[in-house]
């Protein structure tokens, strides 16, 4: 694999990720429309395309070991990077456009209420790992870097919870994320478990 | 012969001096409110007779075939913003009968037959039966009535009704000492509303209201909106507008009115009776337990408009306050 490929790989990613933001840039300026309540189609258009994104990266991992295609790792940050960055925008449309800096009320939504709180925490969660992205981060961490980033597991459980905690009444769609998030998650812990009877049976001969 | 004479065939003796048509309008309004005069629309109401018991099985249209409702009763509004636009009012519609998201009703709610219709009405009144929506609407005069409604979900619009109150219906029925509630149901029917094939909420969607509150003139049993008649995904051919309600109380595509002594089921509050309480009465000092009830967002705004309060009643505690004199708005949600 060169370095010319996987850069034409990434950039490739860039631009299919960066779709559902200028389509919504584009319906905010007169093609097409946002529909009767524009703020909070902004809102969910960046909420589940956050979901996505963070589903997709932790794909990466398996869909490597299953195909044995190594460079695909190589995608791994472009996506994250991207994941936070809808994430960003996301709590921005929330705290800008809908609830006009409105401290007060946020902070009673972010210590009040459960859905909010969750999305928050994922939110923090993602902040460190975006920081360490660097090639120098990843060296300087060393081994450490590997530990730190294991939570994004974590800030994906809290997403498809906030998802999920949003929701009216129909969750299907919440439903389904976390069918996804179960079976990828699944994969890692069969992976690890796996590992450790390796380890075992090496110890035991 | 002319009937109608044109203006420069009428004597200016002829003409009734404008303050002598003045007087005579007040003497006819005071007449009418103390009730020494039986209004036309009224006297025109003939007894309803359920259609078991009617000799002509030909259905009449209750509407005109145009779908504009028109002579239309003008009603004093207290809402000083413009109406939202047909568009979003008619584009952006709960009613999970025709599917979960916003736009499904639009797009699916075209299956529904609203013509012939019925509306079976049971429970404690006198004249009980299933009754033609044609018989139900005649004689009743029309108003067109601009009400804010409120989502639960903290999103409002203003919306030109056309409709007449409840409560005039409801006499009709001459509901017993017995009658402390109404309950009413939407229609239940998998081959017009393909939600109902899942078990979103327990179908047939139901709502209720107490005696006081159907009975309140604020209450109004639509038809139409926007000078015509309702469009499916706005609850056609008959619903409820409560205006000081949150708006899944205001049931569409009614069927069937049951009068009770005991207060009735209702589709939220058996989903889930914490977040949805009977009365949900507009409370902006009543969080939802996932979310404030403070603000909310007006439809059809840009992206920056900013939320606005939200208020007690929705706006229309002036008239209906009285009813929960007795009531701990806080507890009974």
């Amino acid at each position: 694999m060169t370095r010319r490929f996987l850069g034409f790989i990434k950039a490739l990613v860039l631009l299919a990720c960066l779709i559902p933001l200028l389509h919504l840039l584009a319906r905010a300026n007169g093609l097409g429309d946002l529909g009767a309540n524009p703020v909070q189609e902004i809102l969910h258009t960046l909420g589940k395309t956050s979901l996505n994104l963070i589903l997709i990266t932790l794909i990466i991992t398996p869909l490597r070991k299953e195909t044995g295609l190594v460079w695909l790792v190589g995608l791994r940050r472009t996506l994250g990077l991207l994941c936070f960055c809808y994430v960003v925008f996301h709590a921005l449309t929330y705290i800008a456009l809908d609830q006009g800096f409105a401290w007060n009320s946020l902070f009673v939504d972010v210590t009040q209420r459960p859905y909010i709180t969750l999305g928050f925490i994922s939110l923090l969660l993602m902040v460190p790992l975006a920081l360490t992205s660097t090639n120098s981060a990843q060296r300087r961490l060393g081994r450490r870097w590997a530990k730190l980033h294991r939570l994004i597991y974590l800030a994906a459980i809290l997403g498809v919870l906030h998802f999920l905690l949003q929701a009216k009444i129909d969750i299907s769609d919440p439903i389904f994320y976390s069918v996804v998030l179960l079976l990828l998650l699944g994969y890692r812990i069969n992976t690890w478990l796996k590992s450790r009877q390796a380890i075992k049976n090496r110890g035991d001969s | 012969m002319t009937l109608i004479k044109r203006p420069q065939d009428i004597k200016a003796s002829e003409i009734t001096p404008e303050s002598t048509f003045r007087q005579r309008r007040m003497l006819l309004k005071t007449a009418l409110a103390m009730g020494l005069i039986k209004t036309a629309n009224l006297s025109a109401q003939e007894d309803l007779i359920p259609l078991n018991q009617k000799e002509s099985g030909n259905r009449e249209q209750p509407f005109p075939e145009s779908g504009r409702l028109n002579d239309l009763k003008s009603w004093p509004s207290n809402v000083s913003s413009e109406p939202t636009s047909f568009e979003d009012v008619t584009g952006y519609n709960n009613y999970y009968e025709f599917g979960t998201s916003k736009t499904d009703p639009a797009s699916n709610a075209h299956t529904l037959e609203t013509h012939p219709w019925t509306v079976t009405v049971e429970g404690e009144a006198k004249k009980t039966g299933t009754f033609a929506l044609e018989d139900i609407i005649k004689g009743h005069t029309l108003e067109e009535r601009i009400y804010r409604f409120r989502c639960v979900e903290a999103w409002s619009m203003v919306v030109p009704w056309v409709g007449f109150p409840l409560g005039d219906l409801l006499k009709r029925f001459e509901p017993t000492s017995q009658a402390k509630y109404v309950q009413f149901f939407t229609l239940n029917d998998p081959d017009q509303m393909p939600g109902v094939r899942y078990p979103v909420l327990r179908w047939p969607y139901r709502e209720g209201l107490t005696i006081e509150e159907a009975m309140h003139p604020l209450t109004l049993l639509t038809v139409g909106l926007y000078g015509q008649v309702l469009p499916n995904q706005n609850g056609a051919p008959l619903r409820l507008i409560v205006p000081w309600k949150y708006g899944f109380k205001s049931i569409k595509s009614i069927v069937r009115i049951r009068f009770m002594d005991e207060q009735p089921q209702t589709s939220w509050n058996m989903a889930n009776a914490r977040e949805y309480g009977f009365y949900s009465n507009v409370n902006p000092d009543k969080s939802h337990p996932r979310w404030s009830q403070a603000t909310e967002r007006v439809l059809g705004g840009s992206i920056f408009s900013a939320r606005v309060p939200t208020m007690l009643f929705n706006g229309y505690a002036e008239e209906v306050a009285s009813l929960y004199t007795n009531l701990n708005l806080m507890t009974n949600y």
